[in-house]
């Protein structure tokens, strides 16, 4: 039986992939999962296309080469589709969120479903900051069930403080509802 | 307590548990994470040491060397060309026979310049006098640290140890980690009591001129304690296991071997990967199985010959090469394996933090199968040719 899933996540450097993917592996350990959260180790820049991963299983996860085939992807800025291979390797059946106000009109892999979610202005309408990471949280709790709600919260407000927590709660929140009533 | 934390954190907390009375320390990418939360330890008062800021590795070292002569329970931490500066007081620690704990986190040496993670750093150090441990997880690197202090510090060992673990593969990886508290620390690692301590009171010398007549005789006590430290890693290990349900007793880790035909030897974190790629083998057909180092220095010579003792062929995964002959790890396998007609198969790999999947441990099986080895593992022919 396979019970190991994965997630990989796209940014740039400075939108927050490799906090989102710290966190979402905080909630997922509160939720009785194991869990694990890395970056894709590289020189730092702002701006930089950036990878973070998530594994997720019933039992200890001692595998520690970087996630080639996840069943999720997060992509948190949808130029980066131009540049990086952001769909390759996903699992057949599995689920990609990206941030993009638009439609996609690029090519999506067939069998995985693609939920888009304009991400960024969630985030400027809740922290007048277009750093989208913890409304991508949100979605991706909707979309994956794999973090609860409740959890994903307390990673939230574990992180950051006071009235901070409070706007990524709430930009998490929506994101979580969207997507919720869309899928 | 299970908790959810970064390696680089929790190594951090099992250092503050040890108490260590100075920390002397440079910044340096990977290890940074750790010096810095030890530093916001002591600046909170969490933590009742001295933190020296120093200006390179050379003085960091340095500092730690003389405050263990003075009698203090120390801690550094670095890597790669960190640990490069520090060669000389390295050989110092261990020739004036101070138990200085130090963590390693893996990197690859420059030129060209990696932040990236290989072994080379420690293992150019292995002639040192250093006790060496590897970590597989990030438990393991928080636990080693209150064995190395404890297994350094014995009177019949006496010597100084690196706590090695993979940079960024562990130091930056989230993870459960079963924390022990401050009080469970304490019953296990009691206050340090140096043998022999500088004190103006009644003062004595550390690290004067061995003249010919003289300094064999040193260099052949501390080979004897590098070995002799085998003894005490199984009491510390057996006790820890004991009190906190994790045994350390063994230098090595042998995994699914008893019925192997073929045994992958290997040290850190690229053990989980070789684990979960000898499970699909072994659903394949494949007899297959690990033998981990968990202690390099003192070398498990003894356990490595037990282990491999029913095996057809032995491949040996490095992450450094002794550049001009092999990787240091098979060349030791070799020597423990000495009179033995088992191949022993050495492959260089994930040096620079070149990325190693379950596939590529089954092509490396698949190779020692057709007896090729002895080479660098993965190599892009176009770049080499």
């Amino acid at each position: 039986m396979i019970s190991l899933r994965e997630l990989r996540i796209h940014g740039r450097g400075g939108q927050g992939s490799v906090t989102a993917a710290e966190l979402i592996a905080v909630a997922a350990f509160a939720g009785g999962v194991y869990a694990q959260a890395f970056p894709a180790f590289g020189v730092e820049r702002r701006g930089a296309p950036v990878q973070a991963f998530v594994r997720f299983d019933n039992q200890k996860v001692r595998l520690r080469s970087q996630v080639y085939e996840p069943d999720y992807i997060i992509v948190q800025d949808s130029t980066l589709i131009r540049d990086v291979n952001v769909f390759q390797g996903l699992k057949k059946g599995g689920i990609v969120i990206v941030n993009t106000e638009k439609a996609l009109t690029y090519p999506i892999p067939e069998g995985v479903k693609v939920i888009t979610i304009d991400a960024t202005s969630v985030a400027l309408k809740h922290l007048g900051l277009p750093i989208t990471n913890t409304t991508l949280m949100g979605a991706f709790a909707a979309a994956s069930g794999e973090i609860a709600f409740p959890a994903l919260e307390g990673a939230i407000r574990q992180r950051f403080p006071g009235e901070l927590a409070e706007k990524n709660v709430a930009a998490a929140r929506e994101a979580f509802e969207f997507v919720k009533g869309v899928s | 307590m299970m908790e959810f934390m970064e390696g680089s954190h929790a190594v951090a907390h099992s250092v503050k548990h040890c108490r260590p009375e100075v920390i002397a320390a440079y910044p340096i990418t990977p290890q940074t994470h750790i010096v810095e939360a030890l530093a916001e330890m002591v600046a909170n008062c969490q933590l009742d040491a001295e933190y020296i800021t120093v200006e390179s590795e050379f003085s960091a070292l340095s500092a730690c060397l003389g405050a263990s002569a003075a009698g203090s329970r120390v801690y550094s931490a670095t890597t790669s060309q960190g640990l490069a500066l520090m060669f000389e007081v390295c050989f110092n620690c261990a020739g004036m026979r101070m138990p200085v704990v130090m963590s390693i986190v893996n990197r690859a040496m420059g030129a060209p310049l990696s932040i990236w993670n290989d072994q080379q750093d420690s293992i150019s150090l292995r002639d040192s006098g250093w006790l060496q441990f590897y970590a597989e997880d990030n438990q393991e690197a928080a636990d080693l640290h209150y064995l190395a202090y404890k297994v350094a510090e014995d009177r019949n060992v006496l010597l100084p140890a690196f706590v090695c673990f993979d940079g960024f593969i562990l130091s930056h990886t989230y993870e459960p980690v079963d924390m022990l508290t401050q009080e469970q620390a304490d019953s296990y690692l009691p206050r340090y009591t140096p043998v022999q301590r500088l004190d103006s009171a009644d003062p004595i010398s550390f690290g004067l001129f061995a003249s010919p007549d003289y300094y064999m005789e040193f260099r052949y006590q501390i080979d004897q304690a590098v070995k002799g430290a085998a003894k005490k890693i199984a009491s510390a290990g057996r006790e820890f296991g004991e009190m906190f349900g994790r045994d350390y007793s063994d230098l090595v880790e042998s995994y699914r071997l008893d019925d192997a035909d073929c045994a992958i030897v290997a040290m850190g974190s690229i053990c989980g990967t070789v684990k979960d790629a000898i499970d699909e083998m072994r659903k394949d057909g494949k007899k297959v199985g690990l033998l981990r180092l968990r202690s390099f220095r003192p070398f498990p010579e003894k356990e490595v010959r037990s282990a491999l003792a029913g095996v057809n062929r032995v491949a040996v995964l490095d992450k450094n090469v002794s550049l001009g002959t092999k990787g240091a790890v098979a060349l030791e396998v070799r020597d423990a394996l000495y009179g033995q007609q088992v191949p022993v198969l050495d492959y260089i790999i994930a040096l620079g933090g070149r990325d190693v999947r379950k596939k590529d441990i089954r092509a490396v099986v698949d190779m020692a199968g057709q007896g090729k080895g002895d080479l660098f593992y993965g190599l892009r022919q176009e770049l080499v040719s």
